[in-house]
């Protein structure tokens, strides 16, 4: 008497499943950006309140100056901004205590500041990659994480920034 | 004699049923690589370009600061005086003390605000900080 009825076709069809995935998926794609962010690390030196002068002996120090026109001066002399690069490889080799400070004036471009700070940057990654290829014959970029400690350690960055000073005249 | 088609015997269509899987496998990673973009820049900026650029892997550790090219500060969504950028990097290092700051920076600015802006983040202690800088071919 009560018995069940049998209906035919009792499934949900699931092809359009795959149709909206695709819909979320293609959404995901358009919004996801892939491009990786590049820039130049650094790490600035902690706010104290009142500095106190280290006197530094002035031979382990390159002032390098940049002025408004982005003339740079590397210890009273005149040099361009590629030559920056080979000039503090021979300084620094020459005394590897050296601390570069680097100075600008509140005009110099900011296009100009990274250029010379590229350069800086250029200098000891090849002192470091010559450090690496000495010590352990291997290119930097084959260092395992170790080795790239031991190598910051002997050769440090030593970059010191000093706050642009407003230009005379 | 005749001559008459083969007939395979075995079934013809290729089975459809997992590919929704293959797309939800797709979906899925693409969702958790994401990071949505939720401001608007509102400066206008060029950036410098570099050769010794390296690459930041942690987007997530990444907070933006905008100078544009007249000189205008944006943090987040909003356009902010040079004065007021120490409080909010503090409040951001409390939530994230490995945050690090990505200046993006016209290349025609001058020095004097990127100071003025690198003293604020000193004064916060959000001392990694990062030039933002195309690769140089």
């Amino acid at each position: 008497m009560f018995r069940k009825k049998k209906r035919p076709g009792g499934e949900i069809s699931s092809s359009g499943l795959a149709d909206i995935s695709f819909l979320l998926l293609l959404f995901f794609l358009v919004t996801t950006t892939i491009d990786v962010d590049t820039g130049i690390d650094l790490v600035l030196p902690p706010w104290v309140e009142n500095a106190e002068q280290i006197a530094v002996k002035s031979e382990n120090i390159a002032n390098l100056l940049v002025n408004e026109v982005g003339d740079v001066l590397l210890d009273e002399k005149i040099i361009g901004v590629p030559q920056i690069k080979g000039e503090m490889i021979a300084r620094i080799k020459a005394n590897p205590k050296l601390i570069i400070s680097y100075k600008t004036v509140r005009d110099t471009p900011y296009k100009i500041y990274i250029d010379v700070m590229d350069q800086l940057k250029m200098a000891y990654e090849e002192l470091r990659s010559e450090y690496a290829r000495e010590k352990f014959g291997i290119s930097l970029d084959q260092a395992n994480e170790d080795q790239i400690q031991e190598i910051r350690k002997a050769i440090p960055q030593r970059i010191s920034l000093a706050e642009p000073t407003q230009a005379e005249g | 004699m005749k001559f008459q088609k083969k007939m395979a015997r075995t079934q013809q269509d290729i089975p459809t049923a997992s590919l929704p899987d293959i797309i939800f496998m797709l979906l899925i990673f693409f969702m958790v690589s994401t990071v949505l973009r939720e401001v608007d820049i509102q400066v206008t900026y060029t950036l410098p370009e570099a050769v010794m650029v390296e690459k930041i892997d942690n987007k997530r550790l990444l907070s933006y600061i905008w100078i544009g090219n007249d000189e205008r500060i944006q943090i987040d969504d909003s356009i902010v005086p040079v004065g007021a950028i120490s409080n909010i990097a503090y409040s951001k290092r409390m939530n994230n003390p490995n945050v690090i700051m990505s200046l993006r920076i016209d290349r025609g600015s001058r020095m004097g605000i990127v100071s003025d802006v690198q003293q604020e983040l000193r004064r916060a202690d959000a001392l990694r900080i990062n030039y933002s800088a195309l690769v140089k071919l």
